[in-house]
């Protein structure tokens, strides 16, 4: 893996964008293994799919007004 | 099986195609409306993708046809163009597509389906989106070639999650395949051509113009940018609305799965896609962003075309 190519990236406002397998544990301890090639992590904790983003944090967005 | 001519050219053009006529030298009519300029695109891209059992493969790359599809797709390209405009504005390319999504104001699908639509209108939906989700991801394949390593290797891994991850249970248009039979709807491949408005001709049609022309490579990318960051939310309210209305799970699971694969897609397509492309590739900025509004614009005619039917925008 190269400098310039990281394998987890911080979407802003959004998700953590995770490339290849990984095995995420939660808040409670329960692990999850990735099954994509890419996966989001839930960062924002309205997911209703925890520990995968759901696009929910764009709900969170919406109410403020830029 | 071709789709019904919806105009004199499209009427022409068939009948040679059907009769095996010489195509070399033929002029055909002008469309005379967008139906029938839409439904000959459409026919003469299908030649790229699986062809129609009645028609010799070769026409695929016949240079007259390709020399009708062109004149086509060159007064097609003049209509996005007077529809859509770039926006002119700094910043990375996903923070100007995320914010051209953020003040789009058109009417939702997906929301009326989850309150209010009855079964017969979600059976409608379900036909006019059969003719691009039975085919889901397939005009962007097309553009992997076009591509250096970096937006290449993230969209080969976007496309192979769209494939089912090398699982052909999971591929998305083998699920929209179940879930139309499970909803009593057949599941052959353009079946409900002949039912599609123009807005939905246009939208595939878009798609495979990108797909097809190296030139237009970064509209490709815009476009499925916006298409993967405007899914996770609507998929959730129509998964909600097929579980109102009763429909078999099925349907609704193919929902569910884009829930969660379109949350990733999106941070892909704007971040490791788009954004990496324009840094490699500054004269592709305007191109991406075409893209993006080009698929915003003919969303929002679809959606005022089949809500404004039903009294619903
Ligand atoms: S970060 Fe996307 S739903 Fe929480």
């Amino acid at each position: 893996m190269s400098a310039d190519e990281p394998d987890v990236i911080m979407c802003p406002d959004g998700p953590m964008l995770l490339r290849g397998h990984h095995r995420v544990a939660d808040e409670s301890g329960d692990v999850f293994e990735t099954e994509r090639p890419f996966s989001a992590v839930c960062r924002c904790g309205k997911s209703a799919t925890r520990p995968w983003c759901d696009g929910s944090h764009k709900l969170l967005r919406r109410t403020k007004p830029a | 099986m071709l789709p019904a001519a919806r105009g004199r050219l499209s009427e022409e053009l068939f009948s040679a195609l059907v009769a095996n006529e010489p195509l070399a030298g033929r002029s055909f009519p002008q469309a005379e409306s967008r139906d029938d300029e839409q439904i000959a695109l459409w026919a003469l891209y299908e030649l790229h993708y699986r062809g129609f059992d009645e028609l010799d493969a070769d026409l695929e790359w016949d240079p007259d046809l390709l020399r009708v599809r062109r004149d086509l797709e060159r007064s097609f390209e003049d209509r996005l163009r007077s529809w859509v405009s770039i926006p002119d504005a700094a910043g990375p390319v996903s923070e100007v597509i995320e914010k051209l999504i953020a003040v789009d104001d058109a009417p939702s699908i997906a929301r009326f389906v989850q309150r209010r639509a009855t079964g017969d209108q979600v059976r409608t939906v379900l036909r006019h989106r059969s003719i691009y989700h039975l085919k889901e991801s397939d005009p962007v394949s097309w553009i992997v070639p076009r591509l250096d390593a970096g937006p290449k290797a993230a969209l080969a891994g976007l496309q192979f999650d769209e494939y089912g991850s090398g699982q052909p249970s999971r591929l998305h248009h083998r699920l929209f395949a179940e879930g139309m039979r499970a909803a009593e709807l057949d599941d052959t491949y353009g079946r409900y051509i002949d039912d599609a408005p123009v807005e939905i001709l246009e939208l595939n049609n878009a798609m495979s113009l990108f797909g097809l022309h190296r030139r237009w490579r970064g509209a490709g990318l815009g476009h499925l940018a916006v298409f993967e960051a405007t899914s996770s939310i609507p998929s959730r309210q129509m998964a909600q609305g097929l579980r109102r209305l009763g429909f078999p799970e099925a349907v609704a699971h193919y929902y569910d799965e884009h829930v969660e694969a379109d949350a990733v897609h999106e941070q892909l397509a704007l971040r490791l896609i788009c954004d990496v492309l324009v840094e490699e590739e500054p004269d592709q900025r305007d191109c991406v962003l075409f893209g993006a509004a080009t698929c915003l614009e003919l969303e929002a005619r679809y959606a005022r075309t089949v809500l404004g039917e039903w009294d619903a925008a």
